[in-house]
């Protein structure tokens, strides 16, 4: 008995300890996953999953998670990251007919390729060194080469233009990044149930990166505990949005396609993930629709929603919030089991159209020039339809205008003349003070960093067009800063168009359920915009040659220095025949060696005379004497010095 | 005769006010015809642009030299940045300085035209000396100053880098300002020249020996030992040779170094460097001072950077050549500059002025970053010497190559950069052959100008045979 008893001791002791973690992480540790389904204006279907993991402010270091990942946690802690994101993206958003004035496309709208910032708790000396650590571990993390972002040339430290004021961010791009599954399988890994359960279950591979549009976004901020003792909590937001075409069967090309979970992913979902406090789906349905079912009130007629004329819903919502022009269907994903999968359809039956709100300006960026050896870039922005509706215009001296900021690095290969600087509105060439009412320039260095412009426009409301236009030389590299395809051409990241007075968000009238991404929506986000990635092609020298121009420009300099050297010295017969009539009188050097070697051989000093060859003879002696004991001091003295040391 | 040579001048200055006329018509078209980007015309280091952009930052409370743009003075952008961004209406923009170049040009081309008087007085006076002019009034001196000047203004180098915007055309004015100095002895004016050019270009430092040779020993005239031998013919003659002239002769045997003026020289060199550093110093005082001016200057031609393409050879062995070997590279390079002044000083210490064409026709061979408007410099003065060079070999030839090079330079250039169908090595190839004739060129001046002296001094002894 008391042997079992002595056995079942340290069990115990293991149980309650692990009952205690148990129940102090799942107070503090919270995990959601959500599911956005959204059908586009071009017959397309975004979906955007969502999810969130927050690890409270706790006192003790090196702490056990329940949830949240270790490696995101050992990030923070190492590089005292304060904010931070990452994101990896394919394809382009496309703002005119996915929206632009939604936090959705705000935040999720990204550059092509790998965009990285970061902000960190450092002193301001350490950050650049905070960075680059930061950038290798991330390139480990999610195998990618993030760690191209630590030299120099390719970050910059936005000051206002990137939206986010402070003098400890570092914001960096590669937009040749190719991005795939090797890139979502580690993201996935921070997941508490991976892609087994719950909604990530959903991402089967080649339906995801079939999609027109998929970007990869993982943000971390710390929030700060306010107590003394405490540290930081974490609040890590994965998101993966995907942009994808239902198939269909419709032979009308005005239906909007009818598509379910199964047609989009392949999968259907069969329970949450046990581990998220919350997970649910939402279906987003926006313009005109939002807008007719809008007087529709009552929680009675709010059955009618999702079973009416123009479209049916394959299963019944758990709720519904409406917002000034869109509706959300709320599913609860709880209730889904292995037989009874959860696979939400749409099936519209009449066809419909609407737009989505816009950004108040579209942005596009072009080359222009031709060759290789000069070329501008512009930046054009177009008003779009939806301009004169928003909020967010600034009323200053009785004039309307619209506030634009334009954030965009430079590659130091790419030479920009920032006094060539051209802006036009509505194809008028404005002077600087007139439109421009911020900038900040940071010259590119040759080969030490990039450069970076940022501007601040104010533009009138009733403006159409406006253009910048700067101009730039095209840099020639040494033949090992080029890479394996260098006829392929340079990028130069995306142009970062923001609009500091407009702000978007959703807010749904209703109180929201706590639900992180309802939350994430009601924020008030900069409406922002990426513009194309330029491809700059550049000179390339003959990746074959160099030995070749080696050898040949130091055949030039020996050219040049024999030749000269050897037209210097010579002498004509003449002129040695002058020098020997001017030797015989004046023997000086000769004559004193002469002398020196007849005493030396103890005879007496013999006349030198040029036709004895005796004399001669004697003369190259002395010389031949004179030059060995040259040699031999100078060895004597090399063998002292050097047994000197 | 006297009517020939009043008709000289008069058709010097006919010609002279043509090719001012015709840079103002060139310099009134639009867009400069877009000579202002050609990379034989302008360098990183005197580029137009990049000292607008320099002064862009400038006005914008940056440095001049943040970023890799401008590498030039920081006077040379206090004096021209202002005239970069004022623009007249409906004429084309950079006018200003266009006509601060044109200016420049002309000047250049009297201060030539006023050394080449002298060193024509000087010629003149030794041959007279050494007895060839005494019988034969028919061998007329070739008026040098003249076509110098009228080589210089014509030179379509020159006028390419006039009109092209380069700042080159300034350097040229303060070289050829430090010669004229020294060649009429007004030692603050060749002190200030010197210095400028230093300041400006660099290159220009290897001027010290010719400047320093010519104060002390006085112009060009050919070596001492003819006029001893001369003199020695004529004391043994001993017909008419006063007491004077004796005395001279004695005096000759060792040609006075004038300490004094070369002391003189030096102190206002280093007068004019520090007014010159002060006024720096001033200019740049928040943007790192003298130092940083002498890194992104200095440093900028002797590290080499900058691998856009010029007429010169480096650009391109820089960017082939292993970044391990870089470093001795660039040290080779920079002291083959340096290793030909001393044998050349000792060989040409009688001609100083033609020692320095030959020191500045070296550097334009060697420079980091060569333009046409070095080798206008260096082809004008050396029509300072038409008289002692008229027996050059390979005249020809090297005026065809001059030609053939300058025609190929845009063709290969737009091949490779603007069409693609050519390589980096079409335009390379044509700088290493304007590499080899101006080698070819520099070698063969220097040797005529030997065997000129060598010639002399054969006739000298014909001439006292004759007359013993």
């Amino acid at each position: 008995m008391a042997s079992l008893i002595r056995s079942w001791i340290p069990l115990l002791i293991l149980q309650s300890f692990l009952v205690a973690i148990a129940f102090g992480s799942k107070e503090a540790e919270e995990f959601s996953e959500a599911l956005l389904l959204k059908p586009l204006p071009d017959r397309k279907v975004l979906a955007h999953f969502h999810f969130e993991n927050r690890a409270p402010p706790s006192n003790s270091h090196g702490r056990h998670h329940h949830l949240f990942p270790k490696a995101i946690s050992q990030l923070v802690q190492k590089f005292r990251v304060k904010e931070m994101e990452l994101s990896f993206t394919q394809g382009r958003w496309n703002h005119e007919h996915w929206g632009g004035f939604d936090p959705l496309s705000s935040m999720n709208a990204k550059p092509v390729g790998v965009e990285l910032w970061a902000v960190f708790d450092v002193p301001q000396s350490q950050v650049d060194t905070s960075w680059k650590n930061l950038t290798h571990a991330l390139s480990g993390l999610f195998c990618a080469s993030i760690n191209f972002l630590e030299s120099s040339t390719s970050y910059a430290a936005p000051t206002w233009g990137f939206g986010t004021n402070s003098d400890k961010l570092r914001y960096g791009s590669l937009p040749r990044e190719a991005v795939c599954t090797e890139n979502l399988t580690p993201w996935l890994k921070l997941l508490p149930c991976r892609d087994k359960d719950g909604i990530s279950a959903l991402m089967n591979r080649p339906s995801v990166y079939r999609g027109f549009y998929h970007s990869q976004r993982l943000h971390l901020s710390t929030v700060e505990s306010g107590q003394e003792g405490l540290g930081s909590g974490i609040v890590l937001e994965q998101t993966l949005t995907v942009v994808l075409q239902p198939e269909t069967t419709s032979v009308e090309t005005n239906m909007q396609p009818s598509w379910s979970l199964s047609s989009l992913f392949g999968r259907k979902v069969v329970g949450s993930c046990v581990l998220a406090k919350s997970s649910n789906v939402y279906l987003q349905l926006e313009g005109r629709l939002g807008h007719e079912s809008k007087n529709v009130d009552t929680e009675i007629e709010a059955h009618k929603l999702w079973k009416n004329a123009d479209f049916d819903l394959s299963l019944k919502p758990d709720r519904v919030l409406r917002e000034s022009s869109s509706l959300l269907f709320i599913f609860d994903i709880d209730k889904s089991s292995d037989s009874e999968p959860f696979d939400l359809g749409l099936t519209w039956k009449l066809p419909s159209k609407w737009s989505c709100q816009q950004a108040p300006l579209q942005a596009t960026r072009f080359l222009m020039g031709s060759g290789n050896e000069r070329g501008a870039i512009a930046i054009l922005l177009k008003a779009t339809e939806s301009q004169e509706k928003l909020p967010g215009r600034v009323v200053t001296d009785g004039r309307c205008t619209i506030k634009a900021n334009i954030f965009q690095i430079f590659p130091w290969y790419v030479k920009v003349y920032y006094h060539t600087l051209q802006i036009f509105v509505d194809q008028q060439q404005k002077t600087d003070c007139e439109v421009l009412k911020k900038i900040n320039v940071s010259p590119s260095t040759d080969k030490v960093s990039s450069g970076m412009l940022e501007m601040m426009l104010e533009l009138p409301c009733e403006v159409k067009s406006a253009a910048i236009s700067i101009e730039y030389d095209k840099g020639f590299l040494h033949i090992d800063e080029y890479p394996p395809d260098a006829n392929q051409g340079f990028d130069i990241p995306s142009a970062l168009i923001s609009f500091p007075s407009h702000h978007a968000s959703l807010d749904f009238q209703e109180e929201l359920s706590k639900s992180p991404l309802l939350s994430s929506f009601k924020e008030k986000s900069l409406v922002r915009s990426y513009t194309e990635v330029l491809l700059v092609p550049l000179t390339t020298p003959d990746f074959s040659m160099p030995y070749n121009v080696i050898t040949i420009t130091c055949t030039i300099f020996a050219l040049y220095f024999g030749s000269l050297l050897n037209v210097l010295r010579r002498r004509i017969g003449e002129e040695e025949r002058f020098l020997k009539s001017q030797g015989k009188k004046t023997f000086g050097l000769k004559q004193l060696l002469s002398r020196l070697t007849a005493k030396i051989r103890g005879r007496p000093i013999e006349p030198p005379s040029s036709d004895s060859p005796a004399a001669q003879s004697s003369f190259l002696s002395s010389k031949l004497i004179f030059k060995i004991i040259l040699v031999a001091g100078a060895a004597a003295a090399w063998q002292y010095f050097s047994t000197d040391n | 005769m006297a009517e020939e040579q009043n008709k000289k001048p008069c058709r010097f200055w006919i010609w002279a006010s043509a090719s001012v006329v015709f840079r103002l018509i060139l310099i009134s078209f639009p867009g400069n015809l877009n000579l202002s980007s050609r990379p034989e015309v302008s360098t990183p280091l005197t580029s137009i642009r990049r000292l607008a952009e320099g002064y862009w930052l400038k006005q914008a409370s940056m440095s001049p030299y943040a970023g890799s743009m401008y590498h030039g003075s920081p006077l040379l952008l206090s004096v021209l940045g202002p005239l970069t961004v004022q623009r007249i209406k409906g004429q084309p923009s950079h006018l200003l300085c266009s006509l601060v170049f044109v200016i420049a040009d002309i000047l250049s081309a009297m201060l030539l035209r006023g050394i080449g008087q002298k060193l024509q007085m000087a010629y003149g006076l030794n041959a007279r000396l050494l007895g060839f002019l005494k019988s034969s009034r028919d061998k007329v001196i070739l008026p040098c100053g003249d076509i110098a000047a009228l080589v210089y203004l014509w030179n379509p180098f020159t006028i390419v880098s006039c009109v092209g915007l380069s700042t080159s055309p300034i350097e040229t004015l303060a070289v050829i300002l430090a010669l004229f100095g020294a060649v009429t002895r007004r030692v603050p004016l060749a002190a200030f020249g010197f210095v400028m050019a230093t300041h400006l270009s660099l290159y220009p430092a290897t001027l010290a020996i010719p400047m320093i040779i010519l104060l002390g020993y006085g112009l060009d005239a050919p070596p001492i030992k003819l006029f001893l031998q001369t003199r020695s013919v004529e004391n043994e003659k001993s017909s008419t040779s006063t007491v004077t002239k004796q005395a001279k002769s004695k005096q000759t045997t060792h040609l006075p170094f004038l300490w004094k003026t070369v002391m003189h020289f030096l102190f206002w060199v280093l007068l004019w460097s520090l007014y010159v550093l002060v006024l720096c110093a001033l200019s740049l005082n928040k943007y790192g001072g003298v130092e940083e001016m002498f890194k992104r200057t200095y440093g900028f031609i002797l590290s080499i950077e900058d691998l856009s393409p010029n007429i010169g050879v480096f650009w391109y062995f820089f960017a082939e050549v292993f970044d391990f070997f870089r470093n001795f590279f660039l040290i080779v390079f920079h002291v083959n500059v340096l290793f030909m002044l001393l044998p050349l000083a000792i060989r040409l210490k009688h001609r100083p002025c033609f020692l320095a064409f030959v020191y500045l026709a070296i550097s334009s061979i060697l420079k980091s970053y060569p333009s046409v408007g070095d080798s206008a410099l260096y082809l004008s003065l050396c029509a300072l010497f038409v008289n002692e060079l008229v027996d050059m070999k390979f005249s020809f030839f090297l005026f065809c190559g001059y030609l053939g090079i300058s025609l190929l330079s845009p063709v290969m250039h737009n091949l490779w950069i603007w069409r693609g169908t050519g390589n980096a090595n079409f335009y390379f190839g044509n700088a290493i052959g304007y590499a080899c004739f101006q080698i070819v060129f520099v070698v063969e001046s220097v040797s005529a100008m030997l065997n000129h002296d060598r010639a002399l001094r054969r006739s000298s002894s014909n001439h006292g045979e004759v007359n013993s």
